[in-house]
């Protein structure tokens, strides 16, 4: 397929992409400097920059794809070091959302566990870790992982067998069903624009 | 017995630090000839130099041996020095201890200290045979010529012209303005290219000290630095320049078309015309290889429809002579033939063109009145490819070099079709982008960021056709992966390239060029005007390819180096320069073949040989023309050249210094 009729295809994603991340990624001049600074780079399958390569390209459809876009751990080292304030940490995190809201998770584990770690967060206010570690195992289906680590952490008191909850249930309750409402929203005007 | 003062140098560190100064004064105490020596810290300073003036007189030294760095840093220095104190600047030496040993030998002072004292040595003897010159001088004529009327020959006449010199301008085409009066815009500010450049042209041409001599070439130069004398062959125009008014009415009713080299052939002249509306002079040439009344003797129009009967086909070549005291070299490029890859297909399609046709297409006085059209079916591209380094930076089709400006003019170009076409895209393959200027790389930057124009890292393999579509193949090396594109119109960024004549104007008027056929400066950093030729200078791209804004100052560099030689009434000139021995002379010439200033000729000179007066030829050396490059004495096979200052005898007492001890 030609160039020409990708970016056709990519079309609507990547405009959808771009108004809803704000993020100019033409500017981009694949220096590199992202992927170079990146902790997860070398498990990812595409480099940071070749992310940006894709969405500047307007082969969005490509970019969601991509594992990379799920590993990286949005710690905004590449963000904070690129040399023409392009938002690539941002960028990943609005793919992310893409994807997902496409239906294509190229990690699933990884959406599995972000999905765990949100729940935890709506349930109790504050992570519980041993529920966010067998729900984790549970939904990925990998059931003993890590489980050695379990009883050492207990006995140490680093983690809690039950969990504990934050006084003001019904403001986390408000924090995310306003920021449900408001990401929705905005993602439905960025989709239909 | 000579007395000769012997001084070394420790300049700071850079010499005593692997050189034992104080030892090689020691040692050539004792050598003949020397009365005097000593070391100093730094001899080319004040009270080094005070000290050197003192020994001269305290001791009566009669030359002077200085050991310290090479003497293109410091023998003028002194060479006043001891001027100053009453000898002759060149009853001196420099030995140099510096970039000849104590540098390259850094780590082992004994050999290096024992180095140093041959050098002293070697020039201790070679003193010894100077002999006092004296500086000749010649005159200069206050009137420059400039080869070439593009921007830089017009900038360089414009500014010569301001400082008070007379100016020729000689343009091989029939109207001043070079390659930028076929340019629409000019990056990075977007003005238009001729709103700037005609206003220079109209100046020029109405400039009381410049003389414009159009659709006229150099034919011979002779002569030297502030006196070449220069034979200029003026084509028969067959229009009486005195008589034309430029109305225009012969080119109008002329039958015979021709395809228009302004337009790069992308539609039709006449065979009398004006290269182009806005020519300067405004006034035709027949073109003698299509008209009709020169190739079957028929036709005639132009001669009954003009009013002022200035047609005059009997008009002949001229040849004139006139003398100048300096040449400015603003001869300017060609542009890389696209054709040579077939693979671009250029040639074959027509919608695959070159940087500068495109320039036509777009600008307003163009073949398409700035509509941008295919040049096949005249409708307008949406998808536009421009593929960079055409020419440029491939050694195996092309030049080795970068051509500097095509990254600028394609970014450029990517901006006039997104603003014209503003349901377009454009696409560039490119392998670097280079933009080394004021505001360069914001303009690049707005070309992909608001101009969204999307550049792409990689060399096209090869464009084919598909129905009325372009398909350019090439690579994102960025990604890794093979990309196709879809093109309704390909421009190739042509290198920069030498005129196909470079070479010979430049064995012509006697100066070097490098490989590619572009001028070489005297020296890259220090000296990017001049040439190794005295009184011959270089501006625009005919040095080297350039943008307009370097060539204007390059221009203006030229012009103010011009004008300080014609300010002068006289030049000095370098006394040590090769003479002949025309007694042993045989005049065979090969000194006239090698020598690359062209100082030297044969001779025809009257000798009473057993009573009779024979007639021989020798050679004959114009000191004024000599550089002292010494080529001429090693070619010699009868050693009947000599070089002053650097005669056979005193090499070979150098020689004998170094291997008789």
């Amino acid at each position: 397929m030609t160039l020409n009729e990708l970016q056709q295809q990519g079309a609507m994603a990547t405009e959808t992409l771009e108004k809803l991340s704000q993020v100019e990624a033409r500017k981009c001049y694949q220096c590199g400097k992202c992927s170079a600074g990146c902790p997860v780079a070398e498990y990812m399958d595409i480099m940071p920059r070749q992310v940006m390569r894709l969405v500047q390209l307007g082969l969005t459809d490509e970019a969601l794809k991509s594992k990379a876009i799920w590993l990286c751990a949005t710690c905004d080292t590449c963000s904070t070091r690129c040399p023409r304030n392009v938002d690539i940490a941002h960028e990943m995190e609005t793919l992310r959302i893409l994807a997902k809201r496409k239906g294509i998770v190229g990690e699933k584990d990884i959406d599995k566990f972000h999905n765990v770690f949100l729940d935890m967060v709506k349930k109790f206010g504050r992570v519980y870790e041993v529920g966010l570690i067998v729900g984790r195992n549970v939904t990925t289906g990998k059931l003993f992982r890590d489980v050695n680590y379990g009883l050492p952490y207990l006995s140490k008191r680093k983690v809690h067998l039950l969990p504990e909850k934050v006084k003001a249930k019904d403001e986390i309750n408000r924090i995310f069903a306003k920021a449900e409402e408001y990401a929705l929203k905005e993602l439905k005007e960025a989709e239909n624009k | 017995m000579k007395k000769v003062g012997v001084f070394v140098c420790h300049c700071g560190s850079n010499i005593a630090h692997s050189v034992d100064c104080a030892k090689v004064a020691e040692t050539l105490k004792d050598f003949p000839n020397v009365a005097f020596s000593t070391d100093y810290k730094y001899m080319c300073s004040e009270p080094g130099q005070e000290l050197i003036k003192k020994a001269i007189k305290e001791q009566g030294l009669d030359r002077v041996v200085v050991c310290s760095c090479s003497p293109r840093m410091h023998e003028n220095t002194f060479r006043n020095c001891v001027a100053q104190a009453g000898l002759n600047p060149y009853m001196f030496e420099m030995a140099n201890i510096r970039e000849q040993c104590s540098w390259v030998h850094p780590d082992d002072m004994e050999k290096a200290t024992e180095k140093a004292i041959d050098l002293a040595k070697m020039a201790v003897s070679k003193v010894c045979y100077d002999e006092p010159l004296e500086k000749s001088y010649s005159p200069v004529t206050k009137r420059a010529l400039v080869v070439g009327g593009g921007i830089a020959g017009i900038q360089t006449a414009i500014d010569i012209a301001n400082n008070g010199f007379v100016v020729d301008i000689v343009e091989r085409t029939p109207s001043i303005g070079g390659k930028m009066s076929q340019i629409d815009k000019t990056f990075p500010t977007l003005d238009c290219s001729a709103c700037i450049l005609t206003p220079k042209m109209v100046e020029a041409s109405s400039h009381p000290n410049i003389n414009l001599i159009t659709f006229a070439e150099v034919e011979k130069v002779e002569g030297y630095v502030g006196n070449f004398d220069v034979t200029i062959r003026k084509k028969a125009r067959s229009v009486d320049m005195s008589k034309c008014t430029g109305c225009g009415t012969c080119w109008s009713k002329c039958p015979t078309k021709v395809p228009s080299e302004f337009e790069l052939g992308m539609s039709m002249r006449k065979a009398i015309y004006t290269p182009f509306p806005q020519a300067i002079p405004n006034k035709p040439v027949i073109d003698r290889e299509h008209c009709l009344k020169f190739t079957k003797g028929i036709c005639g129009v132009c001669s009954k429809v003009c009013p002022a009967g200035a047609i005059d086909y009997t008009i002949e070549d001229e040849l004139v002579t006139e003398r100048y005291g300096a040449i400015v070299m603003a001869t300017g490029y060609q542009l890389f033939d696209a054709s040579v890859y077939g693979e671009y297909g250029y040639g074959r399609y027509p919608d695959v063109i070159s940087g500068l046709q495109f320039e036509r297409l777009i600008n307003a006085s163009g073949p398409t009145m700035g509509h941008l059209l295919r040049p096949s079916d005249g409708k307008e591209p949406k998808n536009v490819v421009f593929i960079k380094c055409v020419g440029s930076r491939d050694e195996n089709k092309g030049k080795e070099y970068c051509s500097r400006t095509c990254c600028m003019y394609t970014a450029k170009q990517a901006t006039l079709v997104r603003d014209k076409i503003k349901d377009s895209k454009v696409y560039v393959f490119y392998m670097d982008v280079r933009t080394p200027g004021k505001g360069y790389e914001e303009f690049y930057n707005r070309t992909t960021e608001k101009y969204e124009a999307n550049y792409i890292r990689g060399r096209v393999s090869k464009i084919t056709q598909e129905g009325d579509k372009l398909l350019v193949h090439g690579e994102d090396t960025l990604l890794g992966r093979p990309v196709k594109v879809e093109a309704d119109m390909v421009v190739l960024a042509t290198a920069m390239v030498s005129n196909p004549d470079a070479a010979h104007l430049a064995q012509l008027v006697g100066f070097s060029y490098d490989k590619d056929g572009f001028y070489t400066e005297s020296h890259p950093k220090l000296a990017p005007v001049e040439t190794h030729t005295a009184g011959v200078f270089l501006a625009g791209a005919c040095q080297g390819p350039k943008d307009i804004p370097d060539t204007v100052a390059q221009a203006g560099a030229a012009a103010v180096k011009v004008t300080a030689l014609l300010s002068k009434d006289k030049l000095e000139t370098e006394p040590s320069v090769s003479v002949v021995d025309q007694k042993n002379c045989a005049g065979c010439g090969h000194c006239v073949n090698i020598c690359p200033y062209r100082a030297i000729s044969l001779e025809t000179i009257q000798e009473r040989v057993n009573g009779k007066t024979i007639e021989r030829k020798v050679a004959h050396v114009n000191s004024s023309l000599c550089r002292g490059c010494g080529a001429c004495t090693v070619t010699c096979r009868s050693s009947s050249i000599s070089l002053k200052h650097f005669t056979n005898k005193q090499i070979l007492a150098e020689v004998d210094a170094l291997c008789l001890q």
